[in-house]
């Protein structure tokens, strides 16, 4: 679904740009605390359950803003497998940023944890306990955060080829603001 | 100046490097917070891995305290514990315990007279959900300080250097005042018999948000039995689950839950120095155990003991020693369970 639009719209900006602030912060996050044994490891685990359910709410509802809203067209002159690109890892940062919290809030329903957001407000298992099931999700939680961080990676290396090499428009759709060589629309 | 996108454009090799160098700083700021640029950083990993004897971790088992034997019963607050912390596990009521016995072993077959530390974990649900989970041992005092030490007397146990224990020692002084207990020969002979104790500070938040810092220990009812271990060893290499087992089918065993209350500069930070003897000490409940099951299919074989699992009333304090246990527990927790092959559920594949 695509729109006229140049840019996407301002809330699907806003909910962009804080996501990656937001989703950054988990991956560092959660590969820091598992690499230390000093009091940070209970801090970074105390942010890292409760910001992980805000991801999921707030990919929900961006999700629904896409559904609403749609994105701009891709420039007409992008090659194929740079369309394909452009399109396919937008399908995988949705999966990722809805399954990860998912697997994770499921990882420790079936550890038979406690998912403690703060204080003494806890979420419900949404799994039985299993020692099966979790090995399975906190194989897929662990490796999927690696592969998240490596799209990522190519992410940004891609939107800055998109604005240095190519500038074609597609970086000025979700920049925070009006860059001063916004391309005309087609 | 905006160039026609028709136009060929000249290539140009700045773009590039600067994608390179953006994508690069990332990956090596990821890399180092993964701990992948400090080989020398404790990690959860290393400490495990220290546990393990020569031959390598008992698949399937709890790195450490790795023979155990699962217990259900109940917490019974007296109602005295509010007036310390607002947690609800300690407003007057019966509440439900899924806990263990077990030996500080990593071997799952460890004769009993060969282990020294015995510990308890508790996990005590509420009805609104919230859990405590706590790990003791009937040692009065931790051999260590911080959980660098604890890792260095692993390191100094497992080294063939002769003079890796006494440098150990040199570096660790206090390691000395744990030995007089450890070297006793005046054990129980039951787990029946034994107090267990937090060893690490915690603090207790009242309803003002006042915060006391304490610690607790289990007090069995039981009278103790001395024995020696040579004794212990001629009743068998699995007496401990055997007598546990008898004991509690011929009726319940209780314990009373006693917190301690620190003064101010007492040490919370440090569980190898006891607190003076004459701190107050409140009797907050009574942990009853009414029913022993084998561990391979028992209720606690997929508990993982976290003494950081905390209902809202109680949390951690500046002791090191919750946080590096929190996260070496989940380390062995995730092995474990990745490894239920090895240690089969059903009875006959039980130890026996």
């Amino acid at each position: 679904m695509t729109t006229t639009r140049t840019r996407f719209t301002a809330p699907q900006r806003l909910l962009h740009w804080l996501m990656a602030v937001c989703i950054l912060s988990m991956l560092f996050i959660g590969v820091g605390m598992v690499s230390t044994v000093t009091t940070k490891y209970l801090t970074l685990v105390q942010i890292h359950k409760p910001l992980g359910i805000a991801i999921l709410v707030l990919a929900l509802i961006r999700l629904t803003l896409r559904l609403i809203y749609g994105s701009p067209a891709l420039p007409a002159d992008l090659p194929e497998p740079l369309k394909l690109a452009a399109i396919s890892s937008q399908y995988i940062f949705y999966i990722l940023m809805i399954a990860m919290p998912l697997i994770g809030w499921a990882m420790l329903s079936a550890a038979a944890y406690p998912v403690v957001l703060f204080g003494g407000v806890h979420l419900p298992p949404i799994l039985p306990v299993s020692a099966s099931l979790h090995t399975l999700l906190w194989r897929a939680h662990h490796y999927l955060a690696f592969a998240f961080f490596a799209v990522i990676l190519a992410h940004v290396a891609g939107i800055l080829f998109h604005k240095l090499v190519r500038n074609d428009g597609i970086f000025e759709t979700m920049a925070p603001v009006l860059t001063h060589d916004h391309p005309e629309s087609k | 100046m905006v160039q026609s996108p028709a136009s060929p454009k000249p290539f140009r090799l700045w773009p590039f490097v600067f994608i390179a160098v953006v994508v690069g700083v990332a990956a090596i700021g990821f890399a180092y917070t993964a701990g992948w640029l400090s080989p020398h950083r404790l990690t959860p990993k290393k400490l495990v891995a220290a546990l393990a004897p020569p031959g390598g971790p008992a698949l399937g088992h709890r790195r450490n305290h790795a023979k155990g034997i699962c217990f259900t019963g109940i917490f019974e607050a007296n109602g005295d514990g509010s007036a310390l912390s607002k947690a609800p596990v300690f407003v007057r009521g019966q509440y439900p315990i899924v806990g263990r016995f077990n030996l500080g072993t990593p071997n799952p077959n460890a004769e009993d007279a060969m282990v020294r530390v015995r510990g308890v974990g508790i996990l005590i649900t509420t009805p609104d959900g919230q859990q405590w989970r706590s790990a003791m041992i009937n040692a009065p005092i931790f051999p260590v300080s911080n959980p660098q030490a604890f890792y260095d007397l692993l390191t100094a146990s497992a080294s063939k250097d002769p003079d890796a224990m006494k440098n150990f020692i040199a570096a660790n002084p206090g390691f000395l005042t744990f030995l007089p207990w450890a070297k006793s020969d005046q054990w129980t002979e039951s787990y029946a018999e034994e107090p267990y104790n937090s060893l690490n500070s915690f603090l207790f938040v009242d309803e003002s948000g006042t915060k006391h810092p304490v610690r607790w220990s289990l007090i069995p009812a039981a009278q103790p039995v001395s024995i020696s271990p040579q004794e212990l060893a001629k009743r068998g290499p699995d007496y401990l689950e055997q007598e546990i087992t008898q004991r509690v089918a011929a009726g319940p065993q209780h314990w009373n839950l006693m917190v301690t209350v620190a003064y101010p500069g007492d040490p919370t930070a440090d569980p190898n120095k006891a607190w003076p003897a004459d701190r107050r000490t409140i009797n907050v409940g009574t942990m009853t155990v009414q029913q022993i099951e084998p561990e391979p299919n028992g209720p606690c074989r997929d508990i993982n003991y976290d003494p950081t699992v905390l209902p809202a009333g109680i949390t951690t304090s500046d002791d090191p020693f919750p946080a590096a246990r929190s996260a070496a527990y989940s380390r062995s927790y995730n092995s474990r369970t990745a490894e239920e092959a090895d240690y089969p559920r059903t009875a006959t594949g039980a130890r026996q």
